[in-house]
Protein backbone atom coordinates (compact mmCIF):
# COMPACT_ATOMS: atom_id res chain seq x y z
CA UNK A 1 0.00 0.00 0.00
CA UNK A 2 1.39 3.21 -1.15
CA UNK A 3 1.43 6.05 1.76
CA UNK A 4 -0.30 9.32 1.20
CA UNK A 5 2.69 11.42 -0.03
CA UNK A 6 3.88 8.22 -2.57
CA UNK A 7 3.48 9.21 -5.95
CA UNK A 8 1.65 6.42 -7.87
CA UNK A 9 0.53 5.31 -11.40
CA UNK A 10 -2.89 5.85 -11.73
CA UNK A 11 -4.46 3.79 -14.42
CA UNK A 12 -7.33 5.69 -16.38
CA UNK A 13 -10.62 2.85 -16.43
CA UNK A 14 -12.98 5.45 -17.69
CA UNK A 15 -14.29 8.60 -18.71
CA UNK A 16 -17.35 10.61 -18.53
CA UNK A 17 -18.84 13.66 -19.68
CA UNK A 18 -20.88 15.84 -16.83
CA UNK A 19 -21.32 18.73 -18.97
CA UNK A 20 -19.89 20.36 -22.05
CA UNK A 21 -17.04 21.71 -20.16
CA UNK A 22 -16.78 19.10 -16.76
CA UNK A 23 -15.34 15.59 -17.24
CA UNK A 24 -15.14 12.32 -14.66
CA UNK A 25 -12.26 10.42 -15.09
CA UNK A 26 -11.89 6.76 -12.83
CA UNK A 27 -8.66 6.07 -12.03
CA UNK A 28 -7.57 2.58 -11.15
CA UNK A 29 -4.89 2.72 -8.00
CA UNK A 30 -3.82 -1.05 -7.18
CA UNK A 31 -1.60 0.82 -3.99
CA UNK A 32 -4.66 3.10 -3.01
CA UNK A 33 -4.79 3.49 0.89
CA UNK A 34 -8.53 4.59 1.22
CA UNK A 35 -9.73 8.09 1.37
CA UNK A 36 -12.70 9.82 3.48
CA UNK A 37 -15.01 11.44 1.72
CA UNK A 38 -13.87 15.39 0.55
CA UNK A 39 -10.27 14.79 0.83
CA UNK A 40 -8.16 15.44 -2.88
CA UNK A 41 -5.30 13.83 -5.08
CA UNK A 42 -2.49 15.94 -6.26
CA UNK A 43 -1.99 15.00 -9.92
CA UNK A 44 1.41 15.34 -11.80
CA UNK A 45 1.92 15.93 -15.53
CA UNK A 46 5.82 15.53 -16.55
CA UNK A 47 6.50 16.41 -20.19
CA UNK A 48 9.37 14.74 -21.90
CA UNK A 49 11.94 17.81 -21.26
CA UNK A 50 11.78 17.37 -17.13
CA UNK A 51 8.79 20.19 -16.97
CA UNK A 52 6.51 18.88 -14.53
CA UNK A 53 3.49 21.01 -13.11
CA UNK A 54 1.00 19.67 -10.29
CA UNK A 55 -2.75 20.40 -9.71
CA UNK A 56 -4.97 19.21 -6.92
CA UNK A 57 -8.10 17.51 -7.61
CA UNK A 58 -10.96 16.71 -5.22
CA UNK A 59 -12.21 13.31 -5.06
CA UNK A 60 -15.96 13.00 -6.21
CA UNK A 61 -16.33 9.16 -5.71
CA UNK A 62 -17.09 7.72 -2.43
CA UNK A 63 -14.34 5.36 -0.19
CA UNK A 64 -16.25 2.50 -0.80
CA UNK A 65 -15.37 2.45 -4.13
CA UNK A 66 -11.32 1.85 -3.91
CA UNK A 67 -9.37 0.76 -5.71
CA UNK A 68 -10.93 3.09 -7.96
CA UNK A 69 -10.65 6.91 -7.23
CA UNK A 70 -13.12 9.00 -9.59
CA UNK A 71 -11.63 12.14 -10.14
CA UNK A 72 -13.99 15.88 -12.14
CA UNK A 73 -12.28 18.51 -13.92
CA UNK A 74 -13.83 21.72 -15.24
CA UNK A 75 -11.78 22.25 -18.40
CA UNK A 76 -10.08 25.37 -17.41
CA UNK A 77 -9.38 27.07 -21.35
CA UNK A 78 -5.95 28.57 -20.59
CA UNK A 79 -4.98 26.19 -18.08
CA UNK A 80 -2.03 23.50 -18.28
CA UNK A 81 -3.52 20.26 -16.68
CA UNK A 82 -7.23 20.76 -17.40
CA UNK A 83 -6.78 20.91 -21.33
CA UNK A 84 -4.75 18.20 -20.79
CA UNK A 85 -7.18 16.23 -19.38
CA UNK A 86 -9.81 16.67 -21.20
CA UNK A 87 -8.55 16.51 -24.95
CA UNK A 88 -5.60 13.96 -24.29
CA UNK A 89 -6.16 11.36 -21.84
CA UNK A 90 -8.19 8.58 -22.97
CA UNK A 91 -8.91 5.12 -20.99
CA UNK A 92 -5.99 2.73 -20.65
CA UNK A 93 -3.62 6.01 -20.04
CA UNK A 94 -1.61 6.34 -16.80
CA UNK A 95 -1.22 9.68 -14.45
CA UNK A 96 0.76 9.91 -11.60
CA UNK A 97 -0.98 11.09 -8.75
CA UNK A 98 -0.49 10.98 -5.11
CA UNK A 99 -3.22 11.47 -1.95
CA UNK A 100 -5.52 11.01 -0.27
CA UNK A 101 -4.47 14.46 1.06
CA UNK A 102 -5.90 16.80 3.10
CA UNK A 103 -7.90 15.84 6.86
CA UNK A 104 -9.22 19.40 6.82
CA UNK A 105 -12.53 19.26 4.44
CA UNK A 106 -13.74 15.93 5.31
CA UNK A 107 -17.13 14.30 6.38
CA UNK A 108 -17.98 10.84 7.30
CA UNK A 109 -21.01 8.83 8.46
CA UNK A 110 -19.04 8.78 11.77
CA UNK A 111 -20.15 12.07 12.42
CA UNK A 112 -23.65 11.94 12.64
CA UNK A 113 -26.44 15.19 13.11
CA UNK A 114 -28.13 17.25 9.66
CA UNK A 115 -25.56 18.49 7.19
CA UNK A 116 -25.77 21.47 4.97
CA UNK A 117 -23.28 21.41 1.76
CA UNK A 118 -23.01 24.61 -0.19
CA UNK A 119 -21.39 24.07 -4.03
CA UNK A 120 -20.79 26.64 -6.31
CA UNK A 121 -20.20 25.21 -10.16
CA UNK A 122 -17.03 22.32 -9.95
CA UNK A 123 -17.47 22.85 -6.19
CA UNK A 124 -20.01 19.85 -5.81
CA UNK A 125 -17.23 17.61 -6.41
CA UNK A 126 -15.74 17.09 -2.90
CA UNK A 127 -19.73 17.19 -1.59
CA UNK A 128 -20.29 14.56 -4.13
CA UNK A 129 -17.56 12.23 -2.48
CA UNK A 130 -19.97 12.59 0.86
CA UNK A 131 -23.80 12.44 -0.65
CA UNK A 132 -22.36 9.15 -2.61
CA UNK A 133 -20.96 8.02 0.76
CA UNK A 134 -23.93 8.38 2.74
CA UNK A 135 -25.80 7.09 0.41
CA UNK A 136 -23.59 3.91 0.30
CA UNK A 137 -23.44 3.08 3.63
CA UNK A 138 -27.22 3.95 4.32
CA UNK A 139 -26.47 7.09 6.28
CA UNK A 140 -30.19 8.29 7.19
CA UNK A 141 -28.98 11.69 8.90
CA UNK A 142 -30.93 15.21 7.06
CA UNK A 143 -28.61 16.37 4.54
CA UNK A 144 -29.37 19.13 2.30
CA UNK A 145 -26.99 20.27 -1.00
CA UNK A 146 -27.46 23.97 -2.18
CA UNK A 147 -25.55 23.73 -5.52
CA UNK A 148 -25.47 26.90 -7.72
CA UNK A 149 -25.06 26.33 -10.84
CA UNK A 150 -25.10 29.05 -14.17
CA UNK A 151 -27.21 27.16 -16.25
CA UNK A 152 -29.23 23.92 -16.32
CA UNK A 153 -26.79 22.28 -18.93
CA UNK A 154 -23.92 23.00 -16.75
CA UNK A 155 -25.28 21.66 -13.58
CA UNK A 156 -22.63 18.56 -12.77
CA UNK A 157 -24.34 15.19 -11.49
CA UNK A 158 -27.72 16.50 -12.24
CA UNK A 159 -29.11 13.01 -13.08
CA UNK A 160 -27.17 11.26 -9.65
CA UNK A 161 -28.35 14.05 -7.49
CA UNK A 162 -31.81 14.19 -8.69
CA UNK A 163 -32.61 10.51 -8.53
CA UNK A 164 -30.23 10.11 -4.83
CA UNK A 165 -33.04 13.39 -3.97
CA UNK A 166 -36.26 11.11 -4.60
CA UNK A 167 -35.42 8.11 -2.90
CA UNK A 168 -36.45 9.71 0.94
CA UNK A 169 -33.47 9.31 2.76
CA UNK A 170 -33.10 12.00 4.12
CA UNK A 171 -31.22 13.65 1.02
CA UNK A 172 -32.34 16.55 -0.55
CA UNK A 173 -30.97 18.42 -3.48
CA UNK A 174 -31.41 22.60 -3.89
CA UNK A 175 -30.74 24.05 -6.72
CA UNK A 176 -30.24 27.76 -7.72
CA UNK A 177 -29.39 29.04 -11.41
CA UNK A 178 -27.48 32.24 -11.47
CA UNK A 179 -27.32 32.94 -15.52
CA UNK A 180 -30.07 30.58 -17.91
CA UNK A 181 -33.17 29.50 -16.59
CA UNK A 182 -35.13 26.73 -18.68
CA UNK A 183 -38.74 27.62 -19.54
CA UNK A 184 -41.12 26.53 -16.52
CA UNK A 185 -37.84 26.32 -14.14
CA UNK A 186 -39.33 26.83 -10.41
CA UNK A 187 -36.13 26.78 -8.30
CA UNK A 188 -33.61 29.21 -6.82
CA UNK A 189 -32.87 31.66 -10.07
CA UNK A 190 -30.08 34.01 -8.09
CA UNK A 191 -26.33 33.82 -6.41
CA UNK A 192 -26.73 32.50 -2.99
CA UNK A 193 -27.48 34.79 -0.50
CA UNK A 194 -28.52 35.01 3.34
CA UNK A 195 -32.12 34.72 2.77
CA UNK A 196 -31.72 31.53 0.43
CA UNK A 197 -29.03 30.23 3.00
CA UNK A 198 -31.91 30.72 5.84
CA UNK A 199 -34.63 28.84 4.00
CA UNK A 200 -32.20 25.87 3.01
CA UNK A 201 -31.20 25.53 6.80
CA UNK A 202 -34.39 26.04 8.19
CA UNK A 203 -35.63 21.98 7.88
CA UNK A 204 -31.87 20.88 9.48
CA UNK A 205 -31.42 23.23 12.26
CA UNK A 206 -28.68 25.35 13.38
CA UNK A 207 -26.52 22.88 14.93
CA UNK A 208 -26.24 21.73 11.17
CA UNK A 209 -22.72 20.90 9.83
CA UNK A 210 -21.82 23.11 7.27
CA UNK A 211 -19.13 22.51 4.49
CA UNK A 212 -19.09 24.95 1.57
CA UNK A 213 -17.36 24.33 -1.45
CA UNK A 214 -16.52 26.37 -4.79
CA UNK A 215 -14.81 29.69 -5.74
CA UNK A 216 -13.52 32.27 -3.33
CA UNK A 217 -16.05 34.60 -3.38
CA UNK A 218 -18.92 32.24 -3.17
CA UNK A 219 -17.41 30.57 -0.08
CA UNK A 220 -16.83 34.05 1.03
CA UNK A 221 -20.01 35.22 0.82
CA UNK A 222 -22.21 31.91 1.83
CA UNK A 223 -20.11 31.38 4.89
CA UNK A 224 -20.16 35.14 6.17
CA UNK A 225 -24.05 34.41 5.57
CA UNK A 226 -24.25 31.57 7.86
CA UNK A 227 -22.47 33.16 10.95
CA UNK A 228 -24.83 36.65 10.58
CA UNK A 229 -27.15 33.76 10.43
CA UNK A 230 -26.06 32.66 13.84
CA UNK A 231 -24.12 29.92 12.82
CA UNK A 232 -20.04 29.26 14.86
CA UNK A 233 -17.39 29.55 12.40
CA UNK A 234 -16.64 26.26 13.98
CA UNK A 235 -19.49 24.23 12.35
CA UNK A 236 -18.61 25.57 8.95
CA UNK A 237 -15.67 24.18 6.86
CA UNK A 238 -14.40 25.69 3.87
CA UNK A 239 -12.63 24.75 0.46
CA UNK A 240 -12.04 27.75 -1.94
CA UNK A 241 -11.16 27.15 -5.51
CA UNK A 242 -9.62 30.39 -5.91
CA UNK A 243 -10.97 32.61 -8.59
CA UNK A 244 -13.64 31.62 -11.33
CA UNK A 245 -12.52 30.68 -15.01
CA UNK A 246 -14.72 32.73 -16.09
CA UNK B 1 -10.90 38.73 -14.98
CA UNK B 2 -10.80 42.59 -14.74
CA UNK B 3 -12.10 43.04 -11.26
CA UNK B 4 -10.68 40.02 -9.76
CA UNK B 5 -8.96 41.46 -6.27
CA UNK B 6 -6.36 39.92 -4.34
CA UNK B 7 -9.13 38.03 -2.08
CA UNK B 8 -10.38 35.90 -4.76
CA UNK B 9 -6.93 34.18 -4.93
CA UNK B 10 -7.21 33.46 -1.62
CA UNK B 11 -7.71 29.42 -0.84
CA UNK B 12 -7.59 27.39 2.10
CA UNK B 13 -4.38 25.85 3.92
CA UNK B 14 -6.33 22.55 3.29
CA UNK B 15 -5.20 23.52 -0.35
CA UNK B 16 -1.66 23.23 0.98
CA UNK B 17 -1.91 19.84 2.82
CA UNK B 18 0.04 17.99 0.26
CA UNK B 19 3.21 20.38 0.29
CA UNK B 20 2.78 20.62 4.26
CA UNK B 21 2.60 17.12 4.51
CA UNK B 22 5.89 16.71 2.73
CA UNK B 23 7.44 19.23 5.20
CA UNK B 24 5.92 18.47 8.41
CA UNK B 25 5.45 14.38 7.26
CA UNK B 26 2.24 13.90 8.43
CA UNK B 27 -1.44 15.62 7.54
CA UNK B 28 -0.90 19.01 9.92
CA UNK B 29 -4.95 20.28 8.15
CA UNK B 30 -6.38 19.55 11.58
CA UNK B 31 -3.03 21.27 13.99
CA UNK B 32 -4.20 24.12 15.91
CA UNK B 33 -1.80 27.09 15.23
CA UNK B 34 -1.87 30.13 17.10
CA UNK B 35 -1.38 33.16 15.18
CA UNK B 36 1.72 35.79 17.27
CA UNK B 37 0.01 38.37 16.00
CA UNK B 38 -3.48 38.37 17.55
CA UNK B 39 -3.44 35.29 19.67
CA UNK B 40 -6.40 33.63 17.45
CA UNK B 41 -5.86 29.88 17.48
CA UNK B 42 -6.75 28.20 14.01
CA UNK B 43 -6.98 25.13 12.71
CA UNK B 44 -3.89 24.93 9.45
CA UNK B 45 -6.23 23.64 7.00
CA UNK B 46 -8.62 26.62 7.78
CA UNK B 47 -5.89 29.36 7.70
CA UNK B 48 -6.15 31.47 4.49
CA UNK B 49 -3.80 30.43 1.32
CA UNK B 50 -2.34 32.73 -1.19
CA UNK B 51 -0.15 30.13 -3.67
CA UNK B 52 -0.09 31.85 -6.69
CA UNK B 53 3.23 33.29 -5.72
CA UNK B 54 6.52 32.08 -6.67
CA UNK B 55 5.81 30.73 -3.12
CA UNK B 56 2.87 30.12 -0.89
CA UNK B 57 1.57 32.16 2.11
CA UNK B 58 -0.65 31.10 4.91
CA UNK B 59 -2.51 33.99 6.78
CA UNK B 60 -4.57 34.29 9.74
CA UNK B 61 -8.46 34.16 8.98
CA UNK B 62 -9.42 36.70 12.21
CA UNK B 63 -6.59 39.41 11.41
CA UNK B 64 -4.63 38.20 8.49
CA UNK B 65 -1.32 38.66 9.61
CA UNK B 66 0.95 36.18 7.60
CA UNK B 67 2.21 33.20 9.56
CA UNK B 68 3.84 31.23 7.14
CA UNK B 69 5.60 31.34 4.00
CA UNK B 70 7.10 28.59 2.13
CA UNK B 71 9.35 29.02 -0.95
CA UNK B 72 10.47 26.08 -2.67
CA UNK B 73 13.89 26.45 -5.55
CA UNK B 74 15.26 23.44 -7.14
CA UNK B 75 17.91 23.03 -4.41
CA UNK B 76 15.60 23.71 -1.07
CA UNK B 77 12.71 24.95 0.45
CA UNK B 78 12.74 27.67 2.59
CA UNK B 79 10.14 28.30 5.21
CA UNK B 80 9.31 31.10 7.50
CA UNK B 81 7.01 31.06 10.14
CA UNK B 82 7.97 33.58 12.98
CA UNK B 83 3.72 34.76 12.33
CA UNK B 84 2.73 31.24 14.22
CA UNK B 85 3.52 31.24 17.91
CA UNK B 86 2.46 27.80 18.44
CA UNK B 87 1.41 24.51 16.64
CA UNK B 88 -0.18 22.44 18.86
CA UNK B 89 0.00 18.09 17.68
CA UNK B 90 -1.76 15.51 19.54
CA UNK B 91 0.06 12.79 20.83
CA UNK B 92 -1.20 9.82 19.75
CA UNK B 93 -1.65 7.14 23.00
CA UNK B 94 -0.62 3.75 22.73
Amino acid sequence: MARPLDWQLATVAGVHDETDTVRSFSLTLPNWGGHRPGQHVDLRLTAEDGYSVERSYSIASEPERAPEVDITVERIPDGEVSPFLHDVVVPGDRVELRGPIGGYFVWDAAQPGPLLLVGGGSGVVPLMAMIRHRARVGAMNPTRLLLSSRGADEIIYREELDRMSATQDGFEVVHTLTRERPAGWNGYSRRIDEAMLSEVLEPLGREARVYICGPTALVESAANALVRIGLAPSQIRTERFGPTGS
Amino acid sequence: MADMTTGDLMVDGNALAGLLAELFGADVTLVPAKCAACGEVNMMGGLHAYVQAPGSVLRCPICHAVMMRIVQTDRATRIEMRGIAYFRFERSSG
